[in-house]
């Protein structure tokens, strides 16, 4: 009955919700780079454990590049596990879009156009 | 202006901090690796951090390259299926052997831009021949599409399938080097040629980019920013040269205004080669910005 509520929301919100099962781990702890781990989540929402030299000052930012990324691609309750060396946005989308579909075990990407 | 690739950096594909940084140092392009250098576990990740670098990073004049995994592996496909919506400006086949192999990736690029609205074309390709068959069959591959604008010699698979080693000469590569620069010039694309590994040893880099310019190679595969600027002043027109070759055209212009058929400078007669060769060094020299065509200096 559950299941058949979560499809009915689904259909209403015209979105596909992806249902994380699996951990997925992408990134190094090396220069530039983002180590993020994403795991199941039985809460709602999208919680965020960040380590981060640059905290202070970009901590949210980076928060929100990864939140941002999930949501883009109907992910609506994970938790995420990230440490940081000093990674710019578009490294940030990438290792948390291969974390995502590495815990989705899955390789259909929407790449886009 | 004739397109200048003197230079091809290798970035790891995977490395953030070289997708980042690598159009610094001064490459004429840039080749983002998603084979040899990217271990089998990371081929995800690393198509997804350079599909994401390409759209996002403006790598200003630089011209980019991907080189892609063969078709052979269960990571070509995908490869392709990102990097065309990417739009480096090229995309790097691996180890072709026929000219079938060409165009097979060729058939598969157009069916990405057909499906994503993209004019048929527009994804231009480059073939790297690293086997003897590959480079038997050089001039067929060459001519394989149109949308082949260089071939590229990989030596140490076909030194390997050779049953031989490298060596500081390069006597081992010399025939498979000609044929590759005869391909491409009788299929009008450019030729590059292979990575000099030993970045301790500059004198042996400096020896092989001489002899490969010798030999009539546009550049040379680099693996470190060092080997740039090696490059680039051999394949820069020296001042001598540039005079030389000003004098020549200057010389050719006055014999068409004066309507006389021969042309000589310094008592010796100018023919048509001698004319071409100096409107490559002045080309080359406008290229690589040592020479301004309206202020006629060095």
């Amino acid at each position: 009955m559950k299941k058949l509520e979560v499809a009915i929301n689904n259909w209403e919100e015209g979105g596909i919700q992806m249902e994380i099962k699996k951990i997925g781990v992408a990134g190094t702890v090396e220069s530039s780079d983002i180590n993020i781990v994403i795991e199941p989540s039985d809460q709602l929402g999208i919680e965020i454990y960040l380590q981060s030299a640059v905290m202070k000052q970009f901590g949210r930012q980076i928060k929100n590049v990864i939140e941002e990324t999930l949501r883009n691609e109907g992910v609506e309750n994970a938790i995420v596990r990230a440490i940081d060396k000093g990674a710019i946005d578009f490294v940030i989308k990438a290792r948390t879009l291969t974390a995502l579909y590495r815990a989705l075990e899955s390789n259909d990407y929407s790449w886009g156009e | 202006m004739v397109k200048l690739r003197r230079t091809m950096m290798y970035v790891t594909g995977n490395n953030p901090a070289n997708v980042m940084d690598a159009h610094l140092y001064g490459s004429d392009s840039i080749m983002f690796d998603l084979e040899d250098s990217v271990s089998i576990k990371e081929k995800d990740s690393a198509r997804i951090l350079v599909y994401n670098a390409l759209k996002t990073m403006d790598y200003g004049e630089v011209e980019t390259v991907v080189r892609i995994n063969g078709l052979d592996t269960p990571f070509g496909r995908a490869d392709l299926e990102a990097m065309v919506r990417a739009k480096p400006d090229i995309i790097r086949l691996p180890k072709a052997e026929k000219a079938e192999d060409v165009m097979e990736v060729d058939n598969i690029i157009t069916e990405i831009e057909i499906k994503i609205g993209m004019e048929v074309g527009t994804t231009k390709m480059m073939a790297a021949i690293e086997s003897p068959l590959g480079v038997i069959n050089a001039y067929d591959i060459a001519k394989a599409s149109k949308r082949l604008v260089a071939i590229a010699i990989g030596a140490e698979d076909f030194v390997t399938n050779m049953k031989t080693t490298r060596s500081p000469e390069g006597i081992e590569l010399l025939v498979a080097r000609s044929q590759l620069v005869l391909a491409a010039r009788a299929a009008g694309i450019y030729a590059l040629d292979t990575v000099y590994s030993n970045l301790k040893n500059d004198e042996g880099f400096i020896d092989e980019v001489k002899l490969i310019k010798q030999l009539g190679f546009d550049g040379k595969s680099v693996i470190h920013p060092r080997q740039i600027g090696l490059t680039h002043k051999i394949y820069t027109p020296t001042e001598k040269e540039i005079k030389n070759a000003i004098r020549v055209v200057d010389a050719i212009k006055e014999a068409e205004e004066k309507g006389s058929g021969v042309i000589a400078l310094d008592g010796k007669m100018i023919d048509g080669p001698i004319v071409d060769r100096a409107y490559r060094v002045l080309e080359l020299a406008k290229a690589a910005g040592v020479y301004k065509e309206d202020e006629q200096n060095v």
